[in-house]
């Protein structure tokens, strides 16, 4: 019916701000706050650093900053799987909900194949949002979408460093990926699906590409999430690997990796995520399974 | 309705200076306002759900969700102050209707669309989100079960994607 003119649309209160409280303001400058986002919406720090699932990049911006804000946090994540330790260590900013910077790096315990050597990866990586919003979009089928990228340099100590350089594999190297992220909030589930272009072997560890091959490589990578609180979330990741050491013999195969695991947020702050991994094969080492643990922290 | 539409007309003369902003929070009439476009629903229309809104206790259930998130947004200290000058009983009625129709309650909503009442508020993103907050907790105060609560805000979702300018 026509009240027309009428603001009873104080409703709109339901899903607006009301107004300033004198004639002529506008809204107040945003709050230096930096941490609008909802609980679990910015993901978790994943091992290169950038915003996701543990495994693998998200759309989603990094930390609890939303438009206007800028926030950061710092990560801390240890993984021990059979024969290996895996630390990663790192940090990121999010700008304006548009933005994600992070540099992660990763101390992978490679003692079993050679003693005391731990492999260095350092990775620097930058993502963009391009459309969308998994929050305001969650009733549609519309994703988050997002591309970005990752400098990775490795370095590996004399041992590794050797048989790296007999099979061609360089200690630097560029990925590129694409992410879409879709929030179903109706159903409180969460899909990303990646696809990473690469030349790394083994995520970097082992160099990228080989003398007989340089190309780059898309590869897949798939995640899925549902919210169990606000402030708890389960999910299971798989991510397609490429095979291209496996050449130099059976000990270089890969394998896809994959997890499964539980993110809580207890506040804005923090989160934790516990995960159980399964690393495959590495370096001739099959079944390379266990565990995954990560602490976030945010300003 | 036409006991509410009297009460607003009182406002007409402050409102009329009033940029919209206050006639958000208000109930002050936008004077200068277009009317709703008559073909396009204020409020999506959702088939009847039973269970889900006994979820939220029914119409009463849904006023009483209505009343308590009111207050609690006017002691929100990040958007509180946006109230200040609100009549807060007439805003609660009003939410109350809108939620009791996204939850396809016999309720219905009358006021005007989100855009056309929001557009000069440079709402922002933090804002919207800081509400949504106070909402989820109002909820979990009143015992909304988690998946319910979601399917309320996926309701919302079109609505906050009309009010955020900033």
């Amino acid at each position: 019916m026509s009240s027309p003119a009428l603001p009873l649309l104080c409703c709109a209160l339901a899903l607006s701000l009301p107004a300033a409280a004198a004639p002529g303001d506008e809204s107040p400058a945003p709050r230096p706050t930096a941490r609008s986002k909802l609980l679990l919406t910015a993901g978790v720090s994943s091992i290169d650093g950038a915003a996701g699932g543990g495994l693998t990049p998200w759309a989603v911006t990094g930390t609890q900053a939303t438009e206007h804000e800028v926030g950061g946090t710092a990560f801390v994540t240890r993984a021990v799987v059979s024969d290996y330790a895996l630390t990663v260590k790192g940090a990121t900013v999010g700008i304006h909900d548009r933005v994600e910077l992070s540099l992660a790096r990763q101390d992978f315990d490679a003692g079993v194949v050679v003693p005391r050597t731990t492999l260095k990866l350092d990775i620097a990586g930058v993502k963009l949002k391009l459309a969308g919003d998994a929050v305001l979009n969650s009733d549609t089928w519309q994703p988050q979408l997002a591309v970005g990228l990752f400098y990775k340099h490795l370095d590996p100590g004399s041992a590794v460093g050797g048989v790296l350089d007999s099979v061609g594999a360089k200690r630097h190297g560029v990925e590129v990926y694409a992410s879409a992220t879709k929030l179903l909030l109706a159903q409180g589930v969460l899909l990303n699906g990646t696809l990473r272009a690469t030349q790394a072997n083994q995520n970097g560890l082992l160099g990228f590409g080989t003398t007989g091959d340089r190309r780059m490589r898309l590869q897949p990578e798939f995640s899925v999430a549902k919210l169990l609180r606000k402030d708890l979330a389960i999910g299971a990741e798989y991510r397609f690997k490429p095979d291209r050491l496996a050449f130099a013999g059976p000990a270089f195969k890969e394998s896809d990796w994959k997890d499964v695991f539980v993110a809580w947020a207890p506040n804005k702050h923090l989160s934790f995520t516990l995960a159980w991994v399964d690393l495959g094969q590495i370096v001739g080492h099959e079944r390379q399974r266990g565990t995954y643990l990560s602490l976030q922290a945010g300003l | 309705m036409r006991p509410v539409i009297a009460m607003n007309k009182t406002f007409c003369g402050r409102a009329a200076t009033l940029p919209l902003l206050l006639a958000l929070a208000g109930l002050a009439p936008l004077a200068q306002a277009q009317p709703a476009p008559a073909a396009e629903p204020l409020v999506p229309v959702f088939a009847p759900d039973p269970a889900l809104l006994a979820d939220f206790g029914g119409v009463e259930g849904v006023r009483k969700l209505s009343s308590l998130f009111v207050d609690n947004m006017r002691a929100d200290p990040r958007i509180g102050h946006y109230f200040e000058k609100t009549k807060l009983s007439e805003l609660k009625k009003q939410l109350g209707d809108q939620l009791c129709q996204v939850l396809a309650g016999p309720c219905v909503y009358e006021g005007d669309t989100m855009k056309a009442s929001h557009a000069d508020l440079k709402i922002s993103k933090a804002d919207s989100l800081a509400q949504v907050e106070v909402l989820q907790a109002t909820m979990d105060s009143l015992g909304i079960p988690f998946g319910s609560q979601n399917r309320l805000l996926a309701r919302l979702a079109p609505m906050y994607r009309q009010i955020i300018t900033r």
